[in-house]
């Protein structure tokens, strides 16, 4: 199939960008997104045009390094698919395809479709983990866990960290990524020590890059991983009750 | 070739095997708490091993810096592992213990590995459940709330523990975890975006490395007491690969350039269950995690040339060939006896598939079994993944599955310390050679990197360090540093001169081709020659006909490449001479001329016995070997049988 593509260009995170319009010719439908994009750029390369710079690593939908903006949806028109999974079957011979990197104030462009999500390491510094050295743990299976809640943590441990979310978001809000960082830690029993300050502080870290969320809900329809907003709920509960219990001086 | 009969001392210690680790733990320097913080230690690598070992050394008080090239350290290549991590732990109470996962890993590893090594391997296994349990990790649980398990191939009992398809993933999210906390406490500093492109060496030592900021481009050099690559493996030289895009071998290369022995290049795992290619364009292979072989049986038609769709084949015209030549181990032979196999069906004109390029892994049975929900439970992710590349949907259709390069045994050589042949120099998890002989088990990769990271090099560091307690790093404006500098922006410079007609691309995808041909699967003596002279050839042509785009000065993807690829056409031409060299068949190497009759590989102990450890001896090859003989003990050396 043909397609055209409009795609953002900008040399540099200072540069002003602007979209260029280049024409793909005889896509495999059976060619990932991704792949599509490498033809592009052999293609561009070859005329002596820079290729288009984007951030992919494992294109198996794990990693979280890739992520674009199709058509205005992050990841593009398949739900619960990142870019590097989205296969070139879903479009038809002569769509036009915009392509655009995640826009956020907090996750500016640092070149054409890559952005910096570097706020989201900060907000997992600042509590998302569980305090344990090396060497200091107990037998494995001296934890018994609910097989339910195993569950439900793995759930929202599933998250790949791409920012998806955000750049859904009318907000920029981060709160989908929080929470299934805290979501996947609280529902553990190994997770309870810090359940009320790990809250707290890795709410008021999001909040000091993020904007707020107003529940558009944007986010669990674009996350990749499927991941429900219920999360944002328990985050929320587990936050107020944080701050209005003193819930983080006496532990429980 | 010119060999030396150098005895490469690998530091095992004395005694029983099972005392080995104790006694080195107990004999080894050690470093107290408050002079810890007087050492700098440099990292490259944030995946398991690299992320593990920042996270303990920061924990126990060294000064860390670690460099990756991700833009965040969750994203290291051992994410994308699936099916789940091995240990001793007999939860199951099936027989399984510390003796018998090294037992079987070394028999796995067709006796090409050193047995202290794999001994401490299984005996510290049970610890890292522990501490990921313990980290928070969701490892799949049985109704009481107790840990799962599953099998995997080359074992009998189930000692692998999993989190969905997603074992790595969680694992390498636990070691991130830890990393994060010790970056907020302060002991470790993490560079992103930041590619390693040298090692520095004063006086025979490793001294710091030179690392180039992908965003901005500048080069700086960096200065510590030791420097330790957990950069992985270089499978990636085959151009299609189940590694991640950016997977290189870069790291170790250079190391090897720097003195480095590199061992037991050849030795690189074809995983035989991975999705077949559908096209030209195709820039990757996707694995589907070994674990479906737990569930999945593995045919292809009875008669060469059945190109009717899978179901509408009678059982009665189906091959289950795995179960017919290995019946004891069905579908859960190794990875190298699974891949010949498949290979043979397809060299019999019976492959399947559009491009009839693979052979069919079934889950009828089991879903008639367990039923569709158990299924997906236990790998649903696989199975979304598997119906996203290639639209057809695997609960009611057979996968299609071929093998392709997934994992590399060989790497830097290491003594039992972890340590190459440079001093101060390290290498941990795939990066390095010495746990899984000549084919790895699966669900072993994710239990040596957090092995490596977590449990052995902080006890062995010390062994070097308290030699130069109060002596500070080499700085960085020493000659050996700027000198290093000025090569890696000369060597920059050259990528960006050539100014040919060809892109990194073209030449990767050639050397792959290349690469799997001659020194994939199955290897001649004839074909490995012709790769050696057809490697040399691209490598002459690169440095012609290159054309890569932009400046230095900025985020440069192709200029990237082209570091790595310039690499990997040295790597390729090392893997064709170590399996030259090598006139016997063990795992994964598979020399056509030494086969049993049943077409199984043909091991030479009288002579083969050893570690291939080739040194660098500049620009003109060939290289020198070096050997270090392999002992073994407590596994005799016997013909390995999956029958």
């Amino acid at each position: 199939m043909d397609l055209s593509l409009k795609v953002w260009r900008q040399t540099s995170q200072d540069a002003p960008g602007e979209f260029k319009t280049y024409e793909a010719k005889d896509v495999s439908p059976d060619a990932s997104f991704l792949e599509m994009l490498d033809e592009v750029n052999e293609h561009l390369n070859g005329i002596g045009e820079e290729p288009i710079a984007f951030d992919d690593d494992c294109r198996e939908g794990i990693c979280g390094m890739c992520g674009v903006m199709v058509n205005g949806h992050p990841h593009g028109p398949q739900d619960g698919t990142a870019t590097c999974q989205l296969h070139m079957r879903k479009f038809s011979d002569g769509d036009s395809i915009t392509i655009e990197p995640w826009r956020a104030t907090s996750m500016p462009v640092i070149r054409d479709l890559i952005v910096d999500r570097a706020p989201l390491d900060r907000i997992v510094e600042a509590g998302g983990y569980i305090s344990i050295n090396t060497g200091a743990a107990p037998d494995a299976n001296v934890i018994t866990i609910p097989k339910e809640a195993a569950e439900a943590s793995m759930d929202a441990a599933s998250c790949i960290g791409c920012a998806a979310c955000i750049a859904a978001c009318p907000n920029s809000a981060a709160n989908l990524f929080t929470a299934a960082k805290i979501g996947h830690l609280s529902l553990l029993p190994q997770g309870q020590p810090e359940r009320w300050s790990r809250v707290v502080a890795m709410v008021e870290t999001m909040e000091e890059y993020f904007g707020s969320c107003t529940n558009f809900g944007e986010c669990e329809t674009a996350c990749p991983k499927n991941i429900s907003i219920d999360f944002i709920a328990m985050m929320n509960r587990d936050f107020v009750k944080a701050q209005f219990k003193n819930v983080t001086k006496t532990g429980q | 070739m010119t060999e030396d009969t150098f005895t490469l001392d690998a530091k095992i210690p004395e005694g029983p095997i099972q005392e080995h680790w104790d006694k080195h733990k107990f004999d080894a320097k050690l470093v107290n708490p408050a002079n810890k913080r007087k050492y700098k230690i440099i990292i490259i690598g944030t995946g398991l091993a690299g992320a593990s070992a920042a996270a303990t050394l920061g924990e126990l008080g060294y000064e860390v810096e670690v460099f990756t090239y991700h833009d965040s350290a969750r994203r290291a290549h051992s994410i994308a592992a699936q099916g789940g991590i091995n240990a001793a732990k007999n939860y199951p109470n099936d027989g399984d213990s510390i003796f018998r996962l090294f037992y079987d890993t070394v028999k796995g590893g067709d006796y090409r590995s050193r047995e202290s090594n794999v001994y401490r391997l299984a005996q510290v296994s049970n610890e890292i459940i522990d501490q990921s349990v313990a980290q928070g990790v969701p490892y799949a649980r049985e109704y009481g709330g107790l840990l799962d398990n599953r099998s995997f191939g080359g074992a009998q009992v189930s000692r692998t523990f999993y989190a969905r398809g997603q074992t790595g993933q969680q694992l390498l999210l636990g070691a991130y975890q830890a990393l994060a906390r010790q970056i907020e406490l302060g002991t470790v500093r993490l560079h992103n975006r930041s590619e390693m492109l040298d090692i520095v060496t004063k006086d025979g030592r490793a001294v710091g490395v030179i690392i180039r900021d992908l965003v901005t481009g500048e080069v700086t050099p960096h200065s510590a007491h030791a420097v330790m690559l957990a950069t992985g493996g270089y499978s990636n030289v085959y151009f299609l690969s189940t590694n991640a895009m950016a997977c290189n071998g870069t790291a170790v290369w250079r190391a090897h350039r720097k003195g480095a022995f590199f061992a037991n290049a050849s030795f690189t795992q074809i995983h035989p269950t991975c999705i077949p290619a559908s096209d030209e364009h195709q820039s990757k292979l996707t694995l589907m995690s070994e674990s479906l072989r737990n569930d999945g049986r593995i045919w292809a038609p009875l008669e060469e040339g059945d190109y009717r769709a899978p179901n509408n084949i009678p059982e009665e015209e189906r091959d289950y060939y795995l179960e017919r030549q290995y019946p004891a181990f069905g579908n859960l032979a190794p990875r190298d006896v699974a891949s010949r196999a498949a290979m043979r069906i397809l060299d019999e004109n019976k492959g399947v598939g559009p491009l009839k390029n693979g052979v069919y892994l079934d889950f009828k049975d089991a879903i008639a079994r367990l039923g569709k929900a158990k299924i997906e439970e236990r790998y649903g992710n696989l199975f979304e993944m598997y119906e996203r590349i290639t639209d057809e949907d695997p609960y009611s259709v057979p996968m299609r599955i071929y093998p392709a390069p997934h994992y590399t045994m060989g790497g830097l050589w290491v003594d039992y310390n972890l340590m190459t042949t440079v001093p101060g120099l390290y290498a941990l998890g795939e990066a390095n050679f010495s746990d899984h002989g000549a084919n790895r088990l699966g669900a072993s990769a994710l239990m040596q990197g957090v092995a490596d990271g977590y449990f052995v090099i902080p006890y062995t560091i010390g062994e070097y360090l308290a030699d130069w307690l109060n002596i500070s790093p080499v700085p960085t404006d020493d000659q050996a540093f700027t000198e290093a500098v000025a090569e890696v922006d000369e060597r920059t410079e050259r990528f960006l001169s050539i100014n040919g007609n060809r892109s990194v691309d073209d030449f990767h995808r050639e050397l792959g081709k290349i690469m799997i041909e001659y020194v994939g699967l199955a290897r001649h003596r004839d074909g490995l020659q012709k790769a050696i002279t057809e490697i040399k050839a691209v490598h002459e042509e690169f440095w012609k006909d290159l054309k890569v785009l932009g400046t230095a000065d900025s985020l440069n993807q192709s200029l990237e490449r082209a570091g790595r690829v310039a690499d990997f056409l040295e790597i390729a031409e090392l893997m064709a001479i170590d399996a030259l060299n090598r006139e016997e068949s063990c795992g994964g190497h598979f020399r056509l001329e030494h086969q049993t009759e049943e077409g199984e590989a043909r091991r030479d102990d009288e002579d083969y016995a050893y570690v291939a450890a080739w040194e660098w001896k500049g620009e003109n090859w060939p290289q020198t070997l070096h050997k270090e003989q392999l002992e073994f003990e407590y596994v005799a050396l016997s013909q390995r049988s999956y029958k």
